[in-house]
């Protein structure tokens, strides 16, 4: 089988130090949109004077470099476990290389691994098998600002007064922006999960993240529930950093699962500003990297 | 832009207010999670007794910490194999996880500044008035701009915490922040919290 080693080490190094056009175009925005001389301003002048120093040096965006999530889409025939042990290769070097801080702590000992190689899900490698001949790996980078202000809602949840429907999901999701303020490096981007069981409906709400911030979803009710949110989010005020500004959230991408009769979960992951995803393309002898505002 | 030479004296701090832009110049020493519980469990509750290797640790930290700053930050750091240390990517991490410490570690160590993000709470707050001491807010996810604000690392304690983890002694040349919890008992964060607390009722009312 094919040795991708050296094109995962490439897709972690743009991920990690390019961030994607779509986002920077969403930071560019809110720029325009906050006072000359406010705080908030001033916190978007050195977050877009940082995405540009960054991609120049090659340095990450952000020192925390999260846990590297993987999706891999492969036709048959290709190796699963050759692929998990040329992403883990890729990684580790990325490491060495300070594309990526060590970040694989063992919970129970405290110690840190160096290499950012823990367990079998750190770093989390997803495989699924397609038809086709294209080989497409994801990666995002979430730091644990962000991670730790993710938050799962069991409805009908009474404080809220959300039922089990899509105006319990906005509410849900309107509390946890609330609850966040500025903790998860707003202005952020959320991720949203209806349904599910407690395990799939995070996973789901991250897969969410995957999308441009530009694209529309193809439901028409999660459409209007995502554009209604944008607007409702920003009118908290939490503003970038939590400093008091106009823009609190830049995008919001939701989904729904199939669910149990007796559970409703509403998911929200949220995401930093330095929202790194990446995507890389293995066409034959051809290898394309994506930065997901493409289609 | 007000410019803060680190040490701070106790009267530069009180001259401070919310919505104040610092810059920062001179000796800080990073600290996070591992690093505050150990500071406060070994030498202010003293709930376990400090070992001679802590005990040579706290002597270096000491006049450090003494009208110091730490700062809330686990570096991606270039040069371990070889000791010379580079700052490679360098912002702030989510301070609010050190919200059951921090008071301590200010009024115990003498501490003047506290750099982080997110902002801290009520504990905090109350502590940075009395000491006095003040919260500073760098930008979240600015990593490599701040990095190159750091002109030397000049060693590092705890390395056995892992490099997040670890107490790195950095000097910095304008470093910037905001002040968003001064000295007088004012935050910005609990202002933004209650205005979108309102602002979230009213959402919800309808």
């Amino acid at each position: 089988m094919r040795d991708l080693t050296n094109d995962f080490l490439e897709l972690i190094r743009r991920t990690s130090t390019d961030l994607p056009a779509d986002v920077e175009r969403a930071l560019v925005a809110a720029r325009q949109a906050e006072a000359e001389g406010s705080a908030a301003r001033g916190a978007l002048d050195t977050i877009l004077e940082n995405v540009a120093l960054a991609r120049r040096d090659s340095s990450p965006i952000c020192q925390d470099t999260g846990t590297p999530i993987f999706t891999v889409r492969h036709p048959a025939g290709w190796s699963t476990r050759e692929l998990r042990e040329q992403i883990r290769e890729a990684v580790a070097e990325a490491t060495a290389r300070a594309y990526l801080r060590p970040n694989a702590v063992d919970s129970l000992s405290g110690k840190n691994s160096g290499n950012n190689l823990g367990d079998e899900a750190f770093p989390t490698i997803h495989f699924e098998e397609t038809g086709g001949e294209t080989l497409t790996v994801d990666l995002m980078l979430k730091g644990g600002g962000c991670e730790n202000v993710g938050a799962q809602y069991s409805l009908p949840h009474a404080g809220l007064g959300a039922g089990r429907d899509l105006e319990g999901v906005r509410r849900a999701a309107l509390d946890a922006v609330h609850q966040a303020q500025g903790q998860g490096c707003a202005p952020g981007v959320l991720g949203i999960a209806i349904g599910g069981d407690r395990g799939s409906s995070f996973l789901a709400s991250k897969e969410a993240l995957l999308r441009p911030l530009d694209d529309a979803n193809p439901d028409a009710a999660l459409a209007d529930l995502e554009a209604r949110l944008l607007g409702e989010a920003n009118e908290l005020g939490i503003g970038p950093m939590g400093f008091g500004g106009q823009t609190t959230i830049l995008g919001v991408k939701a989904r729904s699962l199939h669910r149990l009769p007796a559970s409703f979960f509403v998911s929200v992951s949220y995401m930093c500003w330095a929202h790194r995803r990446r995507r890389m393309v293995v066409d034959g002898e051809s290898i394309r990297f994506l930065d997901r505002s493409e289609p | 832009m007000i410019d803060l030479t680190l040490p701070l004296s106790e009267t530069s701090v009180r001259d401070l207010h919310v919505g104040d832009p610092v810059a920062l110049h001179g000796v800080m020493v990073t600290g996070r999670d591992a690093a505050h519980k150990w500071l406060v469990e070994t030498f202010v509750r003293k709930t376990q007794p400090p070992t001679a290797e802590d005990l040579a640790v706290l002597e270096g930290l000491r006049p450090l910490l003494a009208g110091g700053a730490i700062y809330h930050c686990g570096p991606v750091v270039a040069g371990l194999d070889t000791q010379a240390y580079r700052f490679v990517a360098a912002g702030p991490t989510t301070s609010t996880r050190e919200e059951p410490y921090q008071a301590e570690v200010l009024r115990h160590f003498g501490v003047r500044a506290v750099i982080g993000k997110g902002g801290m709470g009520a504990r905090t707050l109350a502590a940075c008035q009395s000491a006095p001491a003040v919260y500073l807010h760098a930008i979240g996810g600015a990593a490599t701009l701040i990095a190159q604000t750091v002109t030397r690392v000049l060693g590092v304690y705890k390395l056995d915490f892992g490099v997040p983890e670890a107490m790195w002694v950095i000097e910095v040349k304008a470093f910037p922040a905001v002040v968003t919890m001064d000295a007088h008992g004012q935050s910005l964060h609990a202002q933004v919290e209650a205005r979108s607390r309102t602002a979230l009722d009213r959402l919800l009312a309808s």
